[in-house]
């Protein structure tokens, strides 16, 4: 179920790249019993929930792609996939073009060049550590420097590209004693010891007080910048994502509706769902009454529906919605939004993994297997 | 939302100082804090954590728990009888009448709010049984139902519990349940802050409308600032248990005269516009135990002068009906261009460029 991603003219070749990638995690005990406990367990497949289906993405040198969404739209799921801590049910992670398989000594190298920052520096350090042990098992765990003089320079050295300087008021700091902001740029710095290339931040700034977010944003900016580091930054926040990311992609219930470049993807949504959270988003400019236009709730994601997830709020379904799974139609240059209100004068195609009528776009993807209609 | 025109003060807030702990290792939470939410007013109340505005409506309530301790001040409520009631020094037989049937409460994590071994209706009938003893079971069951279906649920989720509702739907059961007594005022204390924005939205509509119907006042927290402005007629600004800024929610907006709510305000990233690097606030919010000398925002203000690190700058009128509390805008020297733009014309705010989806 590969299918040719053609390149988008400006871009590098992707680092990292996710081919349909799929997560489906099984449902057990009473969750899955769900009020059918009586009937015997052959009576269908087992139920399993649909967290990440058929995404297809790619993180290229010195580029921000931020991944936006609902909770339970699947978007922490994707970076733990991409992050290699949890094995797809089905698609391909490629790094620099090659396929990462599993193992573990293969987990190491992998882990060498992608890191992750985690939402809650209160949670993600270890509270009876200080600085320079967080810093140091990096270097330690992957056999970059020997205790001692060259072991303290390298954390001088990593403290100071998240600009916690001087590095040595820091290093003996636990972190109670550091802010929500410091305690952040020190799990930033714990990712960077090991010189990544790929750095996943999920919702990196949620947790901090508001007035320091942007700085932990910058530093993010920075890193790309500086070190052309392809990073994916994962967020609620529509209006952060605009403001740092270069590419956006909209996740809905575990799948990809729209990407885009920033600035055009939330100044010209093209899919009804981007424009729902658009309408939604705190915005001090507004002028008009909001009128959200797709209420309710987020599908089930054990049963999600057929054709398009969002069609069960979507104010313009159509018949053609329920039918078939929207491909990403163009909507814009290196804008796709999967809507078959994009799809107008298209035929949809005969079968899947046919060729298409429409050109493939980054984030294109063949219909996936009918999952959902599996567990109905 | 209209600016200007609301009526008498209904809970008045004067020189309230509350600690956490006492003696010498006291932490000072607020600090004479000064503040009038008026009949029919949406008061939003801003800060980031630990500036204390959650502790300000929990101590004006008389809902604060030890340490707390409310070392200073007077908090007022005007019933609409016509009596006065000092807050601070009714007796709980008292707090118990006004609790709920005046003064109700909606807290930020409603599945911590809401009891989860209790049906809806069970906890939506208890204050009712409780202020209302005349009302038979049948009434408070009709009353509740009434309640849900006011906030969007349908009347035959009372038999649920709190896990069986999604988070939306436990807020607004949290909302409907404040309700239940018709009360003056309402506190919402970061009430959609752990909901998705499109749930959020849906909620804050709704209780714009309820508002409209029902004309309680509400004394909305939150640290979304740019949120506030949407949803407030006017907005207390707190930074490290002060009061730094009161003002209408388009002046703030447009014309902040406190550094602090100026950097609050280029915290938040807009929706629109051109793409401009933003810097935010630089250093941390200070450790309330170890509070600056002088204006406690000092170490982090880019305007700061030699004074701001001496003597604490009182709240003071600075024009277009607003109070700041800034050495920059009463001192002797020329008030910095930033915290003085000009006042926003408050009857027609201006159509901002903004592409419609």
């Amino acid at each position: 179920m590969t299918t040719p991603v053609l390149d988008a003219p400006e871009q590098a070749p992707p680092l990292l790249e996710a081919r349909g990638l799929t997560k489906h995690f099984a449902v057990r005990g009473a969750a899955a019993a769900g009020g059918r406990r009586l009937r015997r367990r052959a009576a269908g497949p087992r139920p399993v929930v649909h967290a990440v289906d058929d995404v297809s993405l790619r993180l290229t040198p010195a580029r921000v792609t931020a991944v936006v969404g609902e909770s339970g739209s699947g978007k922490s799921t994707l970076a733990r996939l991409l992050a290699g801590l949890v094995t797809p049910t089905a698609g391909e992670l490629l790094l620099g073009g090659r396929p990462v398989r599993a193992g573990q000594r293969r987990r190491i190298g992998y882990a060498k060049t992608v890191q992750m920052v985690l939402q809650d520096p209160f949670a993600s350090l270890n509270p009876v550590h200080d600085v320079h042990y967080h810093l140091s098992r990096p270097f330690r765990v992957h056999g970059l420097a020997r205790a001692g003089a060259d072991l303290d320079d390298k954390i001088a050295a990593v403290l100071e590209r998240v600009a916690l300087t001087p590095a040595d008021a820091f290093w003996r700091k636990y972190p109670h004693e550091l802010s929500g902001g410091q305690r952040q740029r020190v799990a930033i710095a714990r990712a960077l010891a090991v010189q990544p290339r790929v750095l996943l931040a999920d919702e990196p700034v949620s947790m901090l007080d508001v007035s320091i977010r942007l700085g932990v944003l910058n530093l993010l900016g920075d890193l790309r910048d500086r070190e052309r580091l392809a990073i994916l930054y994962i967020t609620h926040d529509i209006a952060s994502a605009r403001y740092l990311a270069d590419t956006i992609v909209v996740m809905y219930a575990g799948q990809v509706v729209e990407s885009g470049a920033a600035v055009q993807v939330t100044d010209s949504p093209a899919h009804p769902y981007t424009q729902l959270l658009l309408s939604a988003a705190p915005d001090p400019e507004r002028t008009t009454p909001v009128t959200l236009r797709g209420r309710d709730a987020p599908p089930s994601a054990v049963a999600p529906p057929s054709g398009c997830r969002f069609r069960t709020r979507c104010p313009h379904a159509m018949a053609i919605c329920a039918e078939r799974v929207p491909p990403a139609f163009p909507a814009g240059a290196g804008h796709v939004s999967s809507c078959w209100l994009l799809g107008a004068g298209h035929e949809p195609p005969a079968a899947p993994g046919l060729k298409r009528a429409w050109p493939a776009v980054d984030g294109d993807r063949p219909d996936p297997p009918d999952l959902g209609e599996e567990n109905r | 939302m209209s600016g200007a025109g609301h009526g008498a003060p209904l809970l008045e807030i004067r020189g309230l100082c509350v600690d956490y702990g006492q003696g010498a290792a006291a932490v000072h939470a607020v600090t004479d804090a000064d503040l009038v939410l008026h009949r029919g007013e949406v008061l939003g109340l801003a800060g980031e954590s630990g500036s204390g505005k959650s502790t300000l409506a929990m101590a004006a309530t008389r809902l604060l728990r030890p340490p707390g301790v409310i070392t200073d001040g007077g908090v007022r409520l005007y019933p609409e009888d016509g009596t006065v009631v000092d807050l601070l020094e009714a007796g709980y037989p008292a707090l118990r009448v006004l609790r709920w049937s005046e003064v109700s409460l909606v807290l930020q994590s409603a599945m911590n709010a809401l009891n989860p071994v209790l049906t809806v209706r069970a906890q939506l009938t208890d204050a009712l049984a409780a202020h209302l003893p005349h009302m038979s079971r049948r009434q408070r069951n009709a009353r509740a139902v009434e309640l849900l279906e006011m906030v969007g649920i349908n009347g035959d989720r009372l038999t649920s519990h709190p896990h069986e509702l999604s988070g939306g739907m436990r807020q607004r059961v949290m909302i409907a349940m404040a309700l239940a007594l018709q009360p003056q005022v309402v506190i919402m204390d970061e009430p959609t802050t752990a909901l998705d924005v499109v749930t959020q939205r849906e909620i804050l509509e709704e209780l714009k409308d309820l508002r409209d119907r029902l004309g309680f006042s509400i004394l909305f927290i939150t640290h979304d600032l740019s949120l506030l402005i949407e949803i407030a007629d006017s907005i207390a600004v707190m930074y490290a248990g002060r009061l730094v800024e009161r003002a209408p929610a388009t002046a703030l907006f447009r014309a902040p005269r406190h550094p602090y709510s100026l950097g609050l305000l280029s915290s938040f990233p807009p929706l629109h516009g051109p793409r401009a690097p933003m810097t935010g606030i630089p250093g941390s919010p200070p450790d309330l135990r170890a509070l600056p000398s002088g204006c406690v925002f000092h170490p982090r203000c880019r305007f700061a002068v030699g004074r701001c690190a001496a003597d604490a700058p009182p709240l003071e009128a600075a024009g277009g009906g607003r109070l700041a509390a800034c050495w920059r805008l009463h001192g002797d020297g020329p008030v910095p261009p930033e915290l003085a733009a000009p006042e926003p014309d408050l009857t027609s705010r201006p159509p901002a460029s903004r592409s419609t989806p």
